[in-house]
């Protein structure tokens, strides 16, 4: 299955994956006035600390955590995405605990949030890896 | 400083409807001219300490930003201009010498501009090349002036060593040290990628790209950086660099700043120190000395790898070629007073040197009147922009061209000429690490084999409309050419008549 993969060595921290994850979640056609004046809270996150930055989404690992510790059935596996179902999510942050990655986060919306590599949003091409600029976020097939 | 002499040429203009402050522009920005006022939520830009390398400008998500001139003006004078104004002014506070960055940017004629391609109609049908074979591979190098036969009357193969080139394009000598290692590794990719040739520069070779060796050029010049047998062996030519055209009759000047880890092993010079290139090679002072390096390096490499001698096409270059084609030298590579540089005095690089299109004409008429021409080929660079230049510049007798600033810009470079600062933001004339990753060699080279791919098939679309279907056959076939706009002197120079003759 494809995944994201990021690549520290060309990261470059300029957070525009942040920046084009958010806008892909708000369905407006101008980035602009989706997030003029708005405190983003993108689904991907850049880690950085002393001049090594990459990104932090999802790995939509093959055993996971947050879906086995889901109290409601809200987190599924669905063609190896691990999906999260807003409706029945009541926010009780298990899986924002049990995620080793720290890839879940609670979302604006009330439920909580994670990547779903932009199934729902852009059509299974994920905007992170279309919209770095570098090369360091990329969606492949890896064995 | 209590009075600001120089008001910035160009600002930052950021749209505020469309800014959503993501700060982009403020973490790529090298200069520190973009800041974030957190109070205010808003970001700002000091004019001041911006170069016009559009950096921000290509990264903004929502293209709220764009660079324009400031519009701040003297008093009107068409001889004090603005330019001429602001350099004095400089000069006056620093005491030193103007630099620049990149080629020559003042208003003289570009000839290439003024001269125009035949097509056929009708008594010579065009070729069409997505239908019929066309032939863009060119070989360099000495021409046999004779057939030898051994005593059974077989041939004699003496030919002397040619390199083969998929399309009559090379990368031009950019040293490591003045372009990054990512830079570098695009450019040896994308050379043994298309079947073409990259050259190191005066900084030697760095030994991960030893494997590129095959599709190298590796040049000597007058510092001597970087050179050992090995390096003399690995490649599949060697280039004497006699000058430059940004910068004719000077040497280059490496800050020791540049000097550092990778490149210091490279160029074989202790860490920190300045690399001085002396203007003149101490050991050439005559055709007769020049032979003898030639000679040397050859004797050096078995005889087996072509030398090429580079020069700067200054007034007196066909007399200077025809010296070098009696050296024993299987190349020449003349390089206009447009070409490119990281960093030259502004006065050279704007007021000495010829065109390259004068420079090449004159050279190709001088060796073909002496009859010599076949004994070198000859390779233009300095300043060929287009595949439309590099038509035309094989039309008045080229056998292929050199580009360097054209294979910068397909790397990123917004030609803002402050390479000599050494901050590039696009990651290609910096050293700094965090500059130097934001050119990913994989996505570099990709761009390069894309804008080669793309001339090849412009060269072979123009060719075919000319009713040609090799690079051979349209070789110094200035029958193809027509100047507009040229004067008598112009066109004899250039060996072309004008349109409507």
């Amino acid at each position: 299955m494809k995944r994201v993969y990021v690549n520290e060595k060309w990261c470059l921290g300029c957070r525009l994956c942040e920046y084009y994850c958010a806008f892909a979640g708000t369905n407006e056609t101008d980035m602009a006035r989706a997030l003029k004046g708005c405190k983003i809270n993108p689904k991907i996150n850049i880690e950085e600390k002393d001049g090594v930055s990459f990104a932090v989404s999802c790995r939509h690992c093959l055993e996971p955590l947050c879906v086995k510790g889901c109290i409601t059935g809200a987190m599924t596996v669905d063609g190896g995405v691990i999906t999260i179902n807003g409706e029945r999510c009541v926010s009780c942050y298990t899986c924002i605990l049990s995620c080793p990655y720290g890839a879940v986060s609670p979302s604006d919306g009330g439920a909580v949030q994670k990547c779903e590599l932009c199934v729902k949003t852009a059509g299974g091409v994920p905007v992170c890896v279309k919209g770095c600029p570098n090369g360091a976020i990329v969606f492949e097939e890896r064995g | 400083m209590a009075v600001n002499f120089v008001y910035p040429e160009y600002e930052a203009v950021r749209n505020p409807d469309r800014c959503i402050a993501c700060r982009a522009c403020e973490r790529q920005c090298a200069n520190g001219a973009h800041e974030y006022l957190a109070d205010a939520d808003k970001m700002v830009c000091d004019d001041a300490k911006c170069v016009n390398c559009h950096r921000c400008v290509a990264l903004c998500p929502t293209r709220a930003l764009k660079i324009v001139r400031s519009g701040n003006t003297y008093k009107e004078n068409f001889n004090w201009n603005a330019k001429t104004v602001d350099e004095l002014y400089k000069q006056a506070g620093s005491g030193g010498v103007l630099l620049s960055g990149m080629g020559n940017p003042c208003d003289y004629p570009v000839y290439f501009d003024k001269i125009l391609l035949n097509a056929s109609q009708v008594t010579n049908p065009s070729i069409d090349p997505l239908r019929e074979p066309m032939e863009t591979r060119v070989f360099l190098g000495a021409k046999p002036q004779t057939v030898e036969r051994d005593e059974n009357g077989r041939l004699k193969n003496n030919l002397p060593p040619q390199l083969s080139l998929s399309m009559p394009v090379m990368f031009s000598a950019m040293s490591y040290g003045s372009l990054s290692y990512n830079a570098h590794e695009s450019l040896a990719r994308a050379a043994e990628e298309m079947g073409v040739l990259y050259n190191t520069g005066e900084g030697g070779l760095h030994e991960n790209f030893y494997r590129y060796g095959a599709n190298t050029i590796v040049q000597v010049a007058s510092g001597r950086f970087g050179v050992h047998p090995h390096y003399l062996n690995s490649g599949a030519a060697i280039e004497i660099k006699m000058g430059q055209g940004a910068k004719p009759g000077i040497g280059g000047h490496l800050p020791g700043t540049k000097i550092v880890g990778d490149i210091s092993r490279t160029r074989m010079i202790p860490e920190g120190s300045d690399a001085i290139s002396p203007a003149p090679h101490h050991d050439i002072y005559s055709i007769e000395d020049l032979r003898q390096l030639v000679y040397s390096l050859k004797e050096a490499s078995g005889f087996k790898k072509p030398v090429i001698v580079k020069i700067a096409a200054v007034h007196n270059v066909a007399a200077i070629a025809s010296g070098i084609a009696r050296s024993g030298a299987d190349i020449i590579a003349i390089d206009g007073f447009r070409g490119g540089t990281g960093a030259a005095p502004t006065r050279m690089r704007d007021h000495v040197g010829i065109p390259i299109e004068l420079a090449l004409a004159g050279v190709d008429k001088r060796l073909r009147d002496e009859g010599i021409r076949d004994s070198v080929s000859i390779v233009v660079g300095g300043s060929i922009r287009s595949s439309a230049d590099i038509v035309k510049a094989i039309a008045l007798g080229a056998d292929c061209a050199y580009i360097g600033t054209g294979a910068l810009l397909a790397l990123g470079c917004h030609l803002c000429r402050t390479c000599y600062a050494g901050k590039c933001n696009w990651g290609i004339a910096t050293q700094i690490p965090e500059l130097v990753k934001r050119l990913n060699p994989d996505l570099g080279h990709k761009r390069l084999v894309n804008l080669l791919t793309a001339w090849r098939h412009e060269i072979k679309e123009m060719m075919g409309g000319m009713g040609i279907n090799s690079i051979e056959s349209l070789k110094g076939n200035r029958l193809m050419l027509r100047g507009v706009g040229l004067n008598e002197k112009e066109l004899g120079i250039l060996g072309i008549k004008h349109a409507g003759e």
